[in-house]
């Protein structure tokens, strides 16, 4: 199974903006291994959330730990059959092996977007 | 003579200056294209409304034909198209409708159906038209209805005309204010106040449009939103104080310049000042 996870540059940590974030890092519990891949939608005018979902399902990931999720990505997410998964504080590796030992909530925290039109 | 009024925020009395110079102008038109929040037909109770319904265009998939080829998700620059399992899937709330993706689809897979977002409303207040326009809860753009609102301005000149904008500077407020003559930009005398203010400024200057400053709620002391001013050589063109009465009356959404004497004088003023400037 592939785990993709919205990363800072600095690789480690958690990006907690699934659209906006620079990485992610898809492990794969088959061969016990990790890629980083591009966020193409980081710089995106409008859409991000759906632009950053459909690099995920691309890459093939079936689950994803984020603290928060658009409305927009999650329907993406949800129509690639990829589940979401709450994470908990900001390291990369230790949310991988709490998703693994079982112990990550399903995501709630599922936001209407603003998609860069947000009055103010 | 068109007349825009905003503010950088919500509740900053941009309604209360734009119902009360529609009424004291006389055969006026007021359109509300603060389609989010649309307040002012709450004030005016307008009669015999009309209403008409707003649609926008949106791109659908013919999921039988789409080969999943992404033709269309790579052109649209808005992003509102996902393709799952060799499927396209439309995002219609951030869809722009271009009509770029029917063009590239080499299947034909793309058709065009008309979405329901929103409603202009119409109806007469004393000598004042009233004209609303409504966004649908969970819409993402106000845009299609400005439009709307503005082509019926264009369609029906009036001698006076006030545009009640949404609050901010973000690109429905831009649209509101194009065919504007002048725009009177509300603000509060508070700290907060002046950086709402500068956020209208910088908008206003940025599409050359002539402006002057309403101050409302004004205390004795210092104003700081009046410093703002003074520093910047924006013209003040009234003040309305912070009066009891008057925020009784306006939070019952009662038209105050048509209760009150006192208040016709204000906002008389107020609309010469406007006019004087205009004709400068
Ligand atoms: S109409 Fe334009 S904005 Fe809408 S989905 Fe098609 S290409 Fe994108
Ligand atoms: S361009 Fe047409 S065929 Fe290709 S994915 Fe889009 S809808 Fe399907």
């Amino acid at each position: 199974m592939r785990i993709a996870v919205p990363v800072e540059e600095n690789e480690k940590e958690i990006c907690p903006s699934f659209g906006r974030t620079p990485l992610f890092y898809i492990f794969d519990t088959e061969t016990n291994s990790g890629t980083l891949i591009e966020n193409d939608a980081m710089n995106a005018p409008g859409g991000a959330g759906i632009k950053a979902a459909q690099t995920v399902i691309d890459a093939k990931a079936e689950v994803v730990l984020v603290p928060r999720c658009g409305e927009n990505a999650a329907k993406t997410l949800e129509a690639g059959g990829v589940k979401l998964y709450e994470s908990v504080g900001l390291s990369v590796e230790e949310n991988i092996q709490a998703f693994l030992d079982d112990k990550l909530a399903v995501l709630t925290d599922i936001h209407p977007g603003f998609h860069g039109h947000g009055g103010n | 003579m068109k007349l825009a009024v905003l503010s950088g925020k919500g509740g900053t009395g941009k309604t209360l200056v734009s119902v009360n110079l529609a009424s004291v102008a006389g055969n006026a038109a007021y359109y509300d294209c603060d389609v989010e929040e649309p307040n002012g037909h709450l004030f005016f109770k307008p009669e015999n409304v009309t209403e008409k319904t707003v649609f926008v265009k949106t791109p659908e998939i013919d999921a039988d034909d789409c080969i999943g080829c992404r033709k269309c998700a790579d052109f649209c620059k808005f992003n509102a198209i996902a393709v799952i399992g060799e499927k396209a899937m439309v995002f219609p709330d951030v869809c722009h409708p271009c009509g770029g993706c029917m063009m590239v689809c080499p299947q034909n897979a793309i058709f065009e159906t008309e979405r329901p977002i929103g409603k202009i409303a119409q109806g007469v207040s004393e000598d004042v038209t009233v004209t609303s326009g409504i966004l649908n809860m969970g819409e993402e753009s106000g845009v299609p209805i400005i439009r709307t609102l503005l082509r019926d301005m264009k369609a029906n000149p009036n001698d006076f005309t006030v545009i009640d904008c949404p609050p901010g500077s973000a690109c429905v407020v831009m649209e509101s204010i194009i065919d504007a003559d002048f725009c009177i930009l509300v603000a509060e005398p508070t700290v907060f106040g002046v950086h709402n203010l500068n956020m209208v400024y910088e908008l206003v200057q940025l599409f050359g449009k002539p402006y002057g400053v309403v101050l409302n709620k004004c205390l004795d002391g210092e104003n700081p939103a009046e410093v703002f001013c003074t520093e910047h050589n924006i013209p003040i063109l009234g003040r309305i104080p912070f009066d009891a009465e008057l925020g009784r009356l306006n939070s019952n959404s009662e038209i105050v310049s048509r209760i009150d004497e006192k208040y016709h004088k204000l906002f008389t003023c107020i609309l010469r000042q406007v006019k004087e400037a205009v004709q400068q």
